[in-house]
């Protein structure tokens, strides 16, 4: 079979300046017509680049040094910028990671999409208007006769990704390029989407270049698969070949960061006093609502209470508007609850005021999700560190010692400490995060999707030194996060939420097994890639999980 | 030290910055090496400039040296520029970062008293203001103050507000940090960048209500400044336009000056905002 799209030899260089000279590196691969192509790596990999020089997205200051990208008989790097242009409008298509953004939130859907074919196509108005009427069916939006005259914020994020995807696929191209789709995504939207976009690509037989740096979603989607690793090409191969035996040590170390999704049997802990007890905690957010229209209401956590012991992780998980943060912050408080009981050992934190509640405050402390918008960047790293002992009255001499003392115990060096946060990276960050919380000495620890902006290998390192530090210091550990393959790892037990109320909990091993509520069903049903390294398929995934463990 | 170098790198901004400082030193030490009044009789009215050797810029409708005017007017111009400036950050700063960090009623408060200011005619208020006072540096620079911090105030509480629910300010109350010390050293470092831009362009709206005042006699008639020299030249225009002309012109260059530089800091140190991208 004849390439549809070929990329040889192709270089991007940097500006100076930037961390490395190449954005890729004598980049090499064909896509085949009908095919789906995943390009994976983690951030800074250069995954994304050359979809860009194909579509003509790279930003001035960044140029193609070498190589070529054939596509139909021409070069697509060469070409003339008008000619290429047309090309790319009419054959050639992409979706983005945000659908946000890449929606005008001024114009109606119908309009949106009514535009591709009244810039490339000759259609009449009414011929415009049925052919977007059949690409929304296409796609499954709900409703498409009112979705037509919807407006971007009045759909859900996998809603305006559905709309995306019709845009692209209004011209039917041979190429749709797909850079991150899912990345914004809830578990079961993502799950959707995926869906449709393998049902699409067999329909109009598209090949499609699917652009992401989760290994599940490449397990689930793709044909064959290219990986990225600092602007090289590391491996290209089937996927069963690279997901069940990679070759290139760096795609071996990828794939056994990647979490097995089986909940290991753990030994259960001693009964103990709880050193957390929340009781029937409320949490309502109304927006809006003026003289003349009613308020929306939220109910962010509505009736939640579960209890937290001496060495225990406990899981909450949930997607994005279950309340699991909301939760989360109303029990370090800050955020104030409507109602209910927050109990620290036996000491009631819920309603106490700034005053009142200053000794408590150590004694239960937070690890957050961002680590760039986490750390001041104006103060050293001794300083983001010695500063909550030192408020806490702490000579600072005693403070930096002990914050010496701390990145030792976070495994970073201690010239750390003189450093100030732009000089590390995030998962380097992230240690001073945690570093921080363990500042005051806490008996519990709030991790508040501590992980999720992390790179998949970064990511295995954060959850190892929790671990450690966990039986280390015997903290009980609070771990709100989305992704459940991390959950089955970390967690003793599972909290699953939906909606602001807690719908099922239990040990997790139990919970991934037989989960009992139709809602964590589906969110285990979503997972992607979920047959695959989930013991069910052949001996390989067995050895991986030694790997991991 | 980055924003130094992007700095000394943007030309438009060093051409502001070098006039800026010459202007300075004409402003500290001009009085002192020319020897000359700004007051005293010196010739016949109506030189024209490069006329008389003795007197480079000519003589004013009352035989006085406008060279010496000129020297003795950057001092007055700066000065009240920049004390008024500081004057109004003192206001506006922590009116604006109470308002911003508390939120609530604070900042209903607050604010509803910067609207009051904000809707009064800047200028008018500041004429009633230094009428009341009796014209004299003071209330010249009291009164420029006061008529315009409203807009540092605004900003502040803006960048409070953005930065205020940022993970490192909330680690700092889990902290159980102070609310002083967490608008002095977390939120207050990280939102200075546009604080100082704006401050230099206020220094340049400062000089120009200082020169307005002075030009309707509003001045402090101890102290020659440019705008007194404009507005006692407007009588006889037609005769002698370059007693207007030439302060205007020291005016000019001096608010031009404290705008591209403040352009530069702009660019500077907030790259991503001040419109020039990468592509």
């Amino acid at each position: 079979m004849k390439p549809l799209l070929k990329v040889e030899n192709l270089s991007i260089r940097l500006p100076k300046g930037a961390d490395r000279e190449f954005a890729i590196t004598n980049v090499n691969y064909e896509l085949m017509p009908g095919e789906i192509l995943c390009v994976v790596g983690e951030s800074g990999s250069g995954k994304s680049m050359t979809a860009n020089a194909i579509m003509g997205l790279l930003p001035k200051a960044i140029q193609v040094e070498t190589g070529a990208i054939t596509f139909d008989g021409y070069d697509l790097v060469s070409l003339e910028e008008h000619r290429a242009r047309k090309i790319r409008g009419n054959r050639i298509s992409m979706i983005f990671q945000e659908p946000m953004t890449a929606l005008n939130p001024l114009m109606r859907v119908a309009d949106q999409i009514g535009e591709v074919f009244l810039i490339h196509t000759e259609l009449s108005k009414k011929q415009r208007h049925e052919r977007t009427l059949s690409l929304l069916k296409d796609v499954g939006l709900p409703d498409p006769e009112k979705m037509m005259s919807a407006y971007p914020h009045q759909l859900s994020g996998g809603q305006r990704q559905r709309v995306m995807i019709a845009m692209a696929l209004a011209l039917e191209p041979s190429i749709l390029i797909a850079d991150e789709p899912t990345t914004a995504l809830d578990v079961t939207t993502q799950a959707q989407i995926l869906k449709l976009i393998k049902e699409l690509q067999e329909k109009h037989n598209t090949a499609v270049m699917f652009i992401t740096h989760d290994f599940g979603v490449v397990a689930e989607i793709a044909d064959r698969v290219v990986v990225m690793e600092k602007g090289q090409m590391v491996e290209l191969g089937e996927r069963e070949a690279v997901l069940n035996n990679p070759q290139h040590s760096y795609t071996k170390k990828l794939i056994s960061a990647v979490p097995p999704l089986v909940a290991p049997e753990r030994p259960l802990l001693a009964e103990s006093a709880p050193v957390l007890t929340v009781n029937q905690l409320c949490k309502t957010y109304s927006t809006g609502g003026g003289w003349f229209s009613k308020p929306r209401i939220v109910k962010a956590a509505d009736d939640v209470s579960f209890e937290l012991h001496r060495g225990e992780t406990l899981g909450l998980v949930g997607e994005s508007g279950s309340g699991k943060s909301t939760v989360s912050r109303c029990v370090v408080r800050l955020l104030e609850s409507d109602s209910g009981e927050i109990l620290l050992g036996d000491d009631p934190i819920q309603a106490l005021d700034a005053k009142a509640l200053a000794p408590f405050r150590k004694r239960i402390q937070m690890v957050f999700q961002d680590p760039f918008a986490s750390l001041n960047p104006r103060k050293t790293i001794g300083q983001i560190i010695a500063d909550g002992p030192i408020a806490q009255g702490m000579p600072v001499a005693q403070a930096m010692q002990k914050a010496a003392e701390l990145l030792a115990l976070v495994e970073l060096p201690a010239t750390a400490l003189d450093r100030y946060p732009h000089e590390f990276s995030g998962g380097q960050r992230q240690r001073v995060g945690i570093a921080r919380a363990l500042a005051h000495d806490p008996e519990i620890l709030v991790a508040d999707e501590a992980i999720s902006a992390l790179d998949v290998s970064v990511q295995a390192q954060i959850l190892d030194l929790i671990e450690q530090l966990k039986q280390r210091l015997n903290l009980a550990v609070l771990f709100v996060v989305h992704d459940l393959r991390v959950a089955a790892q970390v967690c003793d037990r599972v909290i699953v939420m939906q909606k602001g109320r807690i719908v099922e909990a239990g040990v997790t091993k139990q919970v991934f097994e037989q989960p009992r509520h139709d809602y964590t069903k589906s969110l285990i049903a979503s997972i992607p890639g979920a047959d695959w390294r989930s013991g069910k398929t052949t001996g390989h995934a067995k050895t991986l999980e030694k790997a991991y463990a | 030290m980055n924003v130094i170098r992007a700095l000394t790198q943007n030309k438009v901004a060093m051409f502001g910055f070098a006039v800026l400082l010459l202007l300075s030193l004409i402003a500290i030490f001009g009085p002192m090496l020319y020897d000359g009044s700004p007051w005293k009789m010196v010739q016949r009215p109506f030189i024209p400039p490069f006329a008389n050797d003795r007197f480079l810029l000519g003589t004013d409708t009352l035989g006085r040296d406008v060279l010496a005017g000129l020297i003795y007017g950057a001092r007055i111009s700066l000065l009240v520029g920049l004390v008024s400036t500081v004057i109004a950050l003192l206001i506006g700063i922590p009116l604006g970062a109470y308002a911003g960090y508390f939120g609530g009623w604070v900042d209903e408060i607050l604010m509803r008293f910067t609207e009051v200011f904000q809707t009064v005619p800047s200028f008018a208020l500041a004429v009633v203001l230094v009428a009341i006072f009796e014209p004299s540096v003071y209330s010249i620079t009291g009164a420029i103050a006061i008529v315009s911090w409203p807009p540092v105030a605004r900003l502040v509480r803006g960048e409070f507000l953005a930065l205020r629910n940022q993970e490192y300010v909330l680690a700092a109350k889990l902290n159980g940090q102070s609310h002083r010390n967490i608008i002095l050293k977390e939120i207050l470092p990280n939102s200075l960048s546009p604080i100082i831009v704006l401050a230099s362009l206020m220094v340049a709206t400062a000089i120009l209500l200082e020169s307005s005042l002075s030009f309707l006699g509003l001045g402090d008639p101890e102290i020659m400044s440019w705008g007194y020299m404009i507005g006692a030249a407007k009588t006889v225009i037609r005769q002698a336009w370059w007693l207007s002309f030439i302060p205007g012109v020291a005016i000019a260059v001096t608010v031009l000056a404290l705008n591209l530089l403040g352009e530069g800091l702009n660019e500077a140190l907030n790259p991503k905002l001040s419109g020039k991208r990468e592509h």
